[in-house]
């Protein structure tokens, strides 16, 4: 099976093996050759011709992306005719493209730009085509920010959306000089079926899809002397923050981080991981009741499979695409509300704050989330949950901003109440890892054990893999819990909304039966999510998630319920998981939407 | 010295004998082998211009081992100056349905489409009377094979075979990247032949005459006849079917005005030959030894001295740089540049040397355009631009 063929690569013979491409086998062989169009998370698109070189025997350039090896295959990267094609191909581009640098986003994260760096591309020979085209940018959507006058026509972003998202809600329009990527008839971004994941962000190479930035009114409300300002860090920033400031993939920088924000000026530096911890708590103990209810009552108010909802690019998807579907959602709110209501209720009467005085922000490897702060049901503290969200790039810009020497930060903990989090929290940024927490808790409550797996790990629901399943058999439960035992509670974990169709199809098709589900919109999980830093890649998300665990491991209180801290809040405000307070503060009701 | 007069019309496309059904009929009890064998030795290549060997591409087909495989007929006829496909579908349309079933027996396809351009929605109920009627005599000789028309939408791109294919399954008219090619995976990922209509029609000539009487015709490399779209400066426009090889300048003797300045050989995807080009050029696939040959998918468009080659030239760039698909940076980007470029050059914008920068980035859109679009814009371009560049700047 491991048959190995030759190439033969600027003169000197390498072995790869059949089928991979020219692109593949040079980048083995440690030979760069240029791409654009070109992303590991997708299909081979061969639009940009960057990556072309000579074969020789042939007349024409090969797109080495999409030209796969053929034995003894002799190939050059680097003749004048290959470098000349190359050069025009980014001056085409660059003609194309609202080349004015210095105003974009993207300066200094731009691949574009890079190439025309590298391929030192001074002159303006070429007619500059974007005056000529009445470009207007889509500035409607809370989170993501379109500008087809830096579009190079790559169609990642199209691909992201129908290969990792099965969303489509960007793809192509009219054909030779007017073709652009669009949305349906041309509505804005806010309009349409997109779930505001960002996953177009994070896969685009320029600066046409960005995210909507809210760093401005973040340092107004730190100037601002009148106001606290209280600010919440989701589990998987702390190990994405690093790559923007000068670390490998998979550092933590979890202490660095707390660090840096308290040198910005936030009053106080709290954890979402806390607010998960408390999501356990609620949707363990929802996800009980509903196992009593439908199994036990037979009550037909109560659905069965339970999804969780904390991604919010999940919670607009499923309420496009699945609408019947959204009493399967857990009306428990994301980490990330349930802190801004706490912060403007429960907080700001510990601290003796003026809930009107607080400004309550929240740092997300997320766009969507931006979406969800906004969302008009989010304001059960009486006022705005959630003011403003920024995505960990935006918290590196401002780091940056500050003038602060990241590396060179001392760690530093989270300040407390609302501080303080388990290993089950800081998981929820890894795909599967709502699902270990959420075991992990309901198992021992139901049984008063804890789960029957080596160190608490769920190794099952951990890993790459698009749709993955555990089943756990409840055996000796507490009294209270007798109906469950015996019962084979089955769980399904699916990251990526193309993975989440296939499992929402199947429990819709009645071909599964699971009880609980997990769905997180991005591959990876957070981890991955459309504010986490540009580039993304299996690999790189692979050290975010070595990272996750790692940190889980070392922490002491691994179980949500044992989070010394939340047991604080249901003793001192919330008395009990689906309480009153709870019930008004940390859940929420959905919304129906049409497709178009 | 006197020259020979060597334009030979030839008349087998449109002889209408309607002995479709003994043909079928016929050649459906020959082997298979032996049929590519003869396709082979016609030397017939493809008439949509690219000219590929037909008993190749039928040969590669046949030899791949999957249970569905399909035929396409390209009818998408949308090169400028070309419209000789529309009279064989409206003439001899049997002819192209009993090559399309003598190629599924051959290859082992079972289901044939013809890709009719939108703009000729007008044959299609004629056309389906005719599949209909063929239908029937199919299935009363007990030869499985169906063939359905599929409607085009429009866009030129289309009648590339892979944006073709594309468009048939439901998707954007994009050329695919190639390999794999349509013998491996053509039509919903199955091994596929897709032939121009007049090459099927070709075929009928061959099965129905054999291999050496078309072999014989025409010159060495470019075997056979040809349907030519004549037009422009021309007391005598039409299609006429004239032996491969032809000198220009005897083609200009007979079709011209007196005043012919240059001939557009090719359409606007082909080559425009100046006055003093015509002795020494041929029409043939390339191969020719000596001299130039160019293919044409049968366009033949005349220019006497009262056309200005810069409308000309700015008139195949409006098309190309609306007919591009839009997804590769060489096409899409290319011809707008193009187009502005020789218009900023006309105008004074640009100095006349831009005529160069533009010469030189049409090598390259021709090294990496993804399809034969792209690669061929070239083709016009710098045959105008360098034989009548004062008509570029003046």
């Amino acid at each position: 099976m491991d048959k190995k063929i030759n190439v033969i690569i600027n003169g000197v013979v390498f072995e790869t093996k059949p089928g991979k491409t020219i692109l593949d086998a040079a980048r083995d062989a440690g030979i760069n050759i240029p791409t654009l169009c070109f992303h590991k998370d997708l299909c081979v698109a061969g639009n940009c011709r960057v990556c072309v070189v000579e074969v020789v025997g042939q007349n024409r350039l090969a797109a080495s992306c999409a030209t796969p090896c053929n034995e003894n295959i002799e190939v050059l990267t680097n003749t004048l005719k290959v470098r000349t094609a190359r050069k025009h191909i980014i001056e085409l581009l660059l003609s194309e493209h609202n080349a004015d640098c210095t105003r974009c986003y993207k300066n200094g994260n731009c691949e574009l730009q890079e190439l025309a760096a590298e391929y030192k591309i001074m002159s303006e020979d070429l007619i500059p085509l974007a005056p000529y085209k009445n470009y207007t940018i889509d500035m409607f959507s809370p989170s993501i920010i379109k500008d087809d006058s830096r579009c190079i026509r790559c169609q990642r972003c199209v691909r992201t959306c129908a290969e990792l998202q099965g969303v489509n809600a960007l793809s192509v329009a009219y054909k030779g000089d007017k073709m652009k990527i669009s949305t349906f008839f041309e509505k804005s971004m806010n309009d349409v079926v997109c779930t505001n994941c960002g996953q177009c962000v994070n896969h685009c190479p320029t600066g046409a899809l960005i995210e909507k930035n809210y760093i401005e009114e973040v340092w107004e409300a730190i100037a601002d002397p009148e106001k606290h300002v209280v600010v919440q860090t989701a589990p998987a920033v702390r190990v994405g923050l690093g790559e923007e400031l000068g670390f490998a993939p998979g550092m933590r920088v979890t202490g660095k981080m707390v660090a840096a924000l308290k040198n910005l000026g936030f009053d106080s530096v709290l954890d979402t991981d806390f607010t998960a911890d408390l999501t356990i708590m609620e949707e363990g103990t929802e996800l009980l009741t509903r196992l009593k209810k439908v199994l036990v009552d037979k009550d037909d108010n109560y659905k069965l499979p339970m999804c969780t909802s904390c991604s919010p690019g999940w919670v607009k998807y499923i309420e496009h695409m699945y609408p019947e579907m959204l009493e399967n959602l857990s009306t428990c709110k994301s980490p990330q509300q349930m802190f801004g209501s706490l912060a403007k209720t429960y907080y700001a009467k510990a601290r003796k704050l003026d809930p009107e005085k607080v400004v309550s922000v929240s740092i997300m490897p997320c766009t969507a989330k931006k979406f969800e702060a906004d969302r008009p049901e989010m304001h059960d503290s009486g006022y705005r949950d959630v003011d403003l969200v920024l995505t960990t790039r935006e918290l590196a810009i401002m780091i940056k901003q500050a003038g602060i020497d990241f590396m060179k930060l001392p760690d530093v903990k989270h300040d407390r109440l609302m501080g303080d989090s388990s290993g089950a929290g800081v998981i929820f940024g890894a795909t599967g890892g709502v699902m270990e927490a959420a075991l992990r808790t309901a198992y021992e409550l139901v049984t008063g054990r804890e789960v029957p797996f080596e160190n608490l790990n769920i190794k099952s629901v951990r890993g790459i893999e698009g749709v993955k399943e555990a089943t756990i058999k409840i055996e000796k439960p507490l009294d209270n819990w007798s109906f469950l035992d015996g019962v084979e509670l089955k769980c399904a974990v699916a990251h990526g909304l193309v993975n989440a169709k296939k499992v929402m199809e199947a429990v819709k098709n009645n071909e599964a039966d699971y009880h609980f589900i997990e769905i997180m919109a991005c591959p990876g999980g957070c981890l991955g999510g459309g504010g986490q830093p540009i580039p993304t890649n299996p690999e790189i998300r692979e050290r975010r998630a070595q990272a996750i665990y790692e940190e889980d491991a070392g922490l002491s209180v691994r179980k949500s319920h044992e989070n010394p801290e939340v047991i604080k809040i249901y003793n001192d405000y919330l008395k009990e998981p689906l309480g009153e307070r709870s019930h008004h503060l940390l859940h929420t009701n959905y919304t129906r939407r049409e497709r178009y | 010295m006197a020259k020979e007069y060597n334009l030979k019309r030839a008349d087998f496309i449109f002889r209408n004998e309607n002995d479709w059904e003994n043909i079928l009929s016929r050649t459906l009890d020959k082997d298979s082998r032996e049929l590519i064998n003869e396709l082979i030795s016609s030397e017939l290549k493809g008439r949509g211009g690219a000219g590929f060997p037909t008993g190749l591409k039928w040969k590669l087909t046949s030899e791949a081992e999957v249970a569905q495989k399909y035929v396409i007929c390209n009818a998408d006829e949308g090169e400028p100056g070309t419209f000789k496909d529309r009279e064989i579908l409206m003439k001899v349309p049997f002819k192209v349905l009993t090559a399309m079933a003598i190629c599924g027996y051959i290859t082992g396809a079972t289901k044939g489409f013809i890709y009719l351009r939108g703009e000729y929605k007008f044959l299609q109920p004629d056309l389906q009377k005719v599949i209909d009627e063929f239908a029937y005599y199919c299935k009363e000789i007990g030869f499985d094979f169906s063939i359905e028309i599929f409607m085009g939408s429009g866009a030129y791109i289309c009648g590339e075979e892979t944006a073709l294919m594309e468009s048939m399954e439901g998707f954007r008219g994009e050329p695919r990247n190639k390999p794999p090619f349509p013998t491996n995976k053509g039509y919903m990922g199955m091994p596929t032949v897709i032939n121009n209509v007049e090459t099927l029609a070709h075929t009928y000539t061959i099965f129905k005459h054999g291999a050496k009487k078309f072999y014989d015709l025409g010159v060495q490399f470019s075997r056979g006849t040809k349907l030519f779209s004549v037009s422009g400066d021309t007391p005598k426009p039409g299609i006429y079917e004239l032996e491969l090889g032809m000198s220009l300048s005897d083609f200009v003797d007979e079709f011209g005005d007196g005043d012919t300045k240059a001939v557009q050989v090719g359409g606007a995807s082909g080559f425009l030959v100046p006055r003093k080009r015509f002795g020494e050029t041929s029409i043939g696939y390339k191969g020719k030894l000596t001299g130039i040959s160019l293919p044409t998918g049968g366009s033949m468009m005349l220019f006497n001295s009262t056309r200005s080659m810069f409308n000309v030239l700015d008139n195949y760039l409006e098309f190309f740089r609306e007919e591009s698909c839009g997804q590769c940076t060489p096409c899409r980007v290319g011809c707008q540049q193009l187009h502005m470029g020789i218009k900023a050059v006309k105008q004074g914008q640009k100095p006349a040397v831009y005529l160069d920068k533009l010469l030189k980035l049409t090598e390259t859109m021709q090294y990496t355009a993804k399809c034969g679009l792209g690669q061929s814009v070239a083709n016009s371009f710098s045959s105008i631009v360098e034989n009548f560049r004062e008509e570029m700047i003046y």
